[in-house]
């Protein structure tokens, strides 16, 4: 007969905790940003086509970091979640709040009962409305969930990458500016200078008359911003 | 009934599946359309005219505003022509409840395909999936809950407008030219038959299908006509390269307009 030797909650916890973040500290970073029409969500990422910003509904947004098949299979998690919650609902009762919190259960979960935890981090981002109704959730591997304001940044080099923004940000910037000074913060911690096709960027633009608020921004988009 | 989602995704199943229509069937069975317990006839609305046609540079659909349970007009304004995503539309003839819940199903099947996988169906594909969607619906048929769609758009791989008919078994047909559906199909497909040409530029072939509803109402009860003291004007949609858009009022009333003036 096996048993398992004991070990404290204390330490299973820290050892998990730790896997994790060693596993998030691995990869690249996102930033997410509160520019003068909306949310601006700018990841580096090489690849053009295995996101790590996406659209979840009108107007919530999802952002990820650390393991890819792990944060993409909570997005399609929260895109199901979303588009039944809005065909037996109504659109405008999809929250990011409401998803924001289904994620911080599941991830919670995740981290005490399976058998490691994932290695992600994510941002939930919703326009809706005016200024006011703008909100980007952040929620970490263990399902703890922030609500941050004006600007987030998660993934290898989150800290540095807060303190950059936290001097350099500015509230009411146009998209230009926001992505330009995204990009460039994204590149310090390596003083690095990043090109158009090594960035990856999503808007959730709040002044789009269409349903759908959120769209991504293209390479020559991106350049001209980073030229201008 | 749940919509909570066990994590991981990731296990024993291989690949996401993008379909909106079979998460609803398993989460929430009881939202999907579902046959009336009993098989006598009921007197439910039903939308009447629709009709697609080709134009060089992509499609054009328009419908009646009419709906009709029995003699009476159930509805003066209903609209039967939509947007199905940014590149294609869909326009229903039929049992009016069981159309327009069928539409609203449909573009959510696009748009979650959209999201789930970052692509767009391609034309080919999204016809296809509202032929297996009309098929599911074939049991309400025998009920004489009835949907006939037309469905079209622009293929952005072939760069041009194509347009399919579909039958309330799902059956599916490419159309060439144009195709009407609803209790006013023929006399419009003989007005289409007539005034049809290959090539139509956008705003000729707004006017063909303009006419072509007048003289659907023209000999059929079921189809209204347009009604410009009330501003009841048909509704109509083109699809091309810069994707699906609304004709507005102005150029309708305009084509109905000229379409009466040839005829004073």
């Amino acid at each position: 007969m096996s048993f398992m030797p004991y070990v404290s909650p204390d330490q299973l916890m820290k050892d998990r905790s730790e896997y994790a973040h060693k596993g998030i500290a691995r990869g690249r970073s996102v930033i997410g940003l509160e520019y003068a029409d909306g949310l601006l969500f700018i990841a580096e990422n090489p690849s053009a086509t295995l996101h790590k910003i996406s659209e979840i509904y009108d107007h919530v947004a999802f952002a990820g970091v650390g393991k890819y098949s792990e944060f993409e299979d909570l997005r399609i998690a929260g895109i199901r979640l979303a588009d039944l919650r809005g065909y037996s609902y109504g659109r405008e009762d999809v929250k990011a709040r409401d998803l924001a919190n289904a994620y911080s259960q599941a991830l919670s979960g995740i981290f005490t009962q399976q058998w490691k935890p994932y290695e992600i981090e994510i941002l939930v981002g919703e326009v809706n409305g005016e200024v006011e109704g703008t909100s980007i959730y952040h929620v970490l591997f263990d399902g703890s969930v922030t609500d941050e304001h004006g600007f987030v940044a998660i993934g290898g080099h989150a800290d540095d990458l807060g303190e950059t923004l936290k001097q350099r940000y500015g509230a009411g910037w146009d998209l230009a500016t926001a992505v330009r000074t995204a990009v460039e913060v994204i590149g310090t911690p390596e003083s690095r200078t990043l090109e158009a096709s090594q960035i990856e960027a999503g808007v959730l633009d709040r002044t789009r008359t269409q349903r759908r608020k959120f769209r991504r921004l293209t390479d020559p988009e991106i350049a001209g911003f980073l030229g201008g | 009934m749940t919509d909570r989602f066990e994590l991981p995704l990731s296990g024993a199943s291989f690949g996401a599946d993008p379909s909106f229509v079979e998460l609803l069937r398993q989460r929430r069975p009881e939202a999907m359309p579902a046959a009336p317990p009993t098989g006598g006839p009921l007197e439910l609305p039903h939308g009447t005219t629709v009709l697609g046609l080709r134009s060089a540079d992509g499609i054009v659909m328009a419908g009646d505003r009419r709906a009709t349970a029995g003699y009476t007009i159930a509805d003066a304004k209903m609209r039967k022509v939509f947007a199905a995503d940014d590149y294609s539309a869909i326009a229903i003839a039929g049992a009016a409840g069981q159309a327009v819940e069928t539409v609203k199903l449909f573009q959510l099947e696009l748009e979650h395909y959209e999201k789930l996988t970052g692509d767009r169906l391609s034309l080919e594909g999204k016809a296809n999936r509202l032929a297996q969607m009309i098929r599911a619906n074939f049991p309400l048929a025998l009920q004489g809950l009835v949907v006939v769609p037309l469905f079209g758009g622009f293929d952005e791989r072939r760069n041009e407008g194509r347009l399919f008919f579909y039958d309330a078994t799902g059956g599916r047909w490419e159309e060439e030219d144009y195709q009407a559906t609803g209790s006013g199909a023929q006399p419009a497909k003989n007005s289409l038959k007539k005034r049809w040409s290959a090539g139509l530029d956008r705003d000729e072939a707004v006017r063909v299908a303009v006419e072509a509803l007048i003289d659907a109402a023209e000999d059929d009860v079921a189809t209204g006509g347009p009604d410009l003291a009330r501003n009841i004007l048909p509704s109509v949609l083109t699809v091309t390269t810069d994707g699906a858009a609304d004709v507005d009022d102005g150029q309708v009333r305009a084509a109905v307009e000229d379409v009466w003036g040839g005829r004073a």
